[in-house]
């Protein structure tokens, strides 16, 4: 929608006369109390949730599964020893976790960064069938191709590995990534590329030079959700990683739902916040970056 | 085009190209070959015809993996996906911006947050002793404490998933109604119409087609979708919450019998793409989606 942006008209105050402005007032307070308390109401389980973690892992106990009594630093004692024998090093899970989000992030940004350009900026044969076959792929989703991608990965040696996980978890994520950064590229203007290539820049330094740090935003939020994505992964690590070298927090923590449940919520907790804070304090630093690229190009209401 | 054009499109290129076909273009080819041979175990490609698709017919099991589906696949739509995104995208831009924001983000939260722990924390609130959220609260009121996942096993799927599936039509709506040109809204206010009237006659005829947008995408993502299930109910009790694609994966790498039938399992997942497929041409005829996507919808993820 091509609006020109206009200085708000002031709010029109009701014709008079024609009913009662207090009553409307009246009326307007009561939907903005109701607005409120379903909001407040349908948010609050999440909060409650997301509160046990923290409240939980340093209680001694939960009167009524909600009221904490008594501090305690005890269940996070995972930190030191492990649970049980079976257990790999805390510290190796978690560093695995870190190489599979990176390896993640590194690979989506630099596929899909110079992928996008070409896409976004170059006429060539199959530039049409490869957009098309991203879309076609949508109907494969990742998850129903987990037999064949375990074949795949056996093929290739890659099962029990970090980087087996972040690469196929990579390319199902990559159309997704082309297009949020060829959209990014499609809102530069022509002129300055031009520019360049006219005073004798290659393709590559074009690219490289003048229309890389154009895009930097959408590198800066491809790469947050690729991050995140990649730190939280559960499906594919729990299927394609056996190896207790190779575990990550996931199925870290999955050995320990599988063994605690019912008997050491404290454990469980402590543990799922310790996978869960980097996450959490990323989300809230990034957050407003995470909303402007999930909510797009519509901020101001054009 | 110019030698040195080509050596870049070449450079430039090759590294998604390479990664599609690898992990995925070649992983989808596999899938559709061995939905036609008995694999299991030892990955032996033995090529039984359509075997595999007539045992499904003989599946005794398969009626009710379908109901589970559908059932599953319609209440999470329509109760949370749809219907709760609708309700927080209205009151999420009713209120002011900044509160609206924090509101959005913890609603987000979820789908941000790795799955295992989402799972512990449903598992705490539905625990079957009065450790658990619920039945903790229950106590209070005297009650005897009960076992909500073997209770309300479907009850608890739909809940579970359609709160991280809320945010996804959230987002989409709450863009669609900020871009909603205040004048109307003004007018509205000038005749005297209330908010639920504005809502009503303004609001939701307007953001018609990101409605039908959110429900189409959505009902391809449900159906695909079996990852939280898998963690919290893990298909059970019984078959009780086992839906299609969670029957397949159970088949090749979990579950409760046989494992590692791969064929079996993978013709399971063709049925599913299939399905998939015809629904979004379905989508895309009867919604013209092309029309849609003539915007720039890309961004919004």
């Amino acid at each position: 929608m091509a609006r020109t942006v206009q200085a708000e008209p002031s709010r029109p105050q009701p014709a008079a006369g024609r009913y009662n402005a207090q009553a409307v007032r009246r009326e307007e307070r009561l939907v903005t109390a109701a607005v409120y308390t379903f909001l407040v109401l349908v948010s609050l389980p999440l909060a409650v949730g997301y509160g046990w973690l923290l409240l939980n892992s340093f209680s001694t106990e939960l009167a009524h599964g909600v009221w904490p009594s008594g501090f305690t630093t005890r269940h996070w004692r995972f930190l030191f020893e492990p649970p049980s024998p079976y257990y790999p090093d805390l510290w190796r899970t978690t560093w695995n976790t870190l190489w599979l989000a990176v390896g993640m992030t590194i690979t989506m940004v630099a596929v899909s960064t110079p992928t996008a350009y070409v896409l976004s900026r170059m006429k060539f044969r199959g530039r049409n069938a490869f957009l098309a076959l991203t879309l076609v792929l949508h109907a494969f989703p990742g998850i129903t191709l987990l037999i064949a991608t375990y074949y795949v990965l056996r093929w290739l040696g890659l099962l029990n590995s970090i980087p087996g996980v972040f690469l196929v978890k990579a390319a199902l994520m990559l159309p997704l990534g082309i297009w949020v950064m060829k959209g990014f590229y499609d809102g530069i203007s022509w002129d300055v590329e031009m520019s360049a290539l006219v005073d004798g820049a290659s393709r590559i330094q074009t690219w490289y030079k003048v229309m890389l740090p154009q895009v930097l935003p959408g590198i800066a939020s491809i790469s947050i959700f690729s991050f995140i994505y990649g730190w939280s992964e559960y499906i594919y690590v729990i299927t394609f990683i056996q190896d207790k070298n190779a575990w990550t927090l996931s199925s870290y923590i999955n050995a320990i739902v599988g063994d605690f449940r019912f008997l050491d919520y404290g454990l469980l907790s402590a543990t799922a916040l310790f996978y869960i804070a980097p996450v959490l304090l990323f989300f809230i630093f990034t957050q407003k970056y995470l909303m402007r690229v999930t909510i797009g190009g519509t901020k101001g209401g054009s | 085009m110019s030698r040195s054009q080509k050596v870049a499109l070449f450079v430039l290129f090759l590294p998604a190209l390479i990664i599609t076909v690898v992990f995925y273009v070649i992983p989808a080819v596999l899938t559709a070959a061995m939905s036609f041979t008995d694999m299991d175990f030892r990955l032996r490609w033995n090529f039984v015809g359509f075997a595999t698709f007539a045992r499904m017919f003989e599946d005794f099991l398969l009626p009710r993996i379908l109901q589970n589906t559908i059932v599953y696949t319609f209440l999470t739509l329509a109760f949370f996906n749809v219907g709760l995104a609708v309700l927080l995208a209205l009151v999420t831009s009713y209120v002011p911006e900044r509160v609206g924001r924090v509101f959005q983000a913890l609603w987000l939260l979820p789908r941000f947050t790795p799955p295992i722990v989402y799972g512990i924390i449903w598992m705490w609130i539905l625990d079957p002793t009065r450790a658990g959220l619920l039945n903790g609260l229950l106590a209070l009121t005297g009650a005897r404490p009960v076992n909500w996942m073997t209770d309300y096993p479907m009850a608890t799927i739909v809940v579970t998933n359609g709160i991280i599936g809320a945010s996804f039509g959230m987002v989409i709506f709450y863009s669609a109604i900020k871009s909603i040109p205040r004048d109307y809204q003004w007018a509205a206010l000038a005749d005297g119409a209330t908010w639920p009237q504005q809502v009503r006659y303004i609001t939701l005829p307007l953001i018609r087609w990101p409605l039908l947008f959110v429900t189409a995408y959505q009902t391809l993502s449900l159906l695909t979708s079996y990852e939280y299930i898998l963690i919290i109910t893990g298909g059970g009790p019984y078959f009780a919450t086992t839906v299609w694609s969670l029957y397949a994966y159970n088949m090749a790498f979990g579950g409760y019998f046989a494992n590692y039938e791969f064929g079996y399992g993978a013709a399971l997942s063709i049925v599913l793409v299939i399905l998939g497929t015809v629904a979004s041409i379905v989508y895309w005829r009867v919604f013209r989606f092309r029309e849609m996507m003539a915007e720039p919808k890309i961004e919004v993820m």
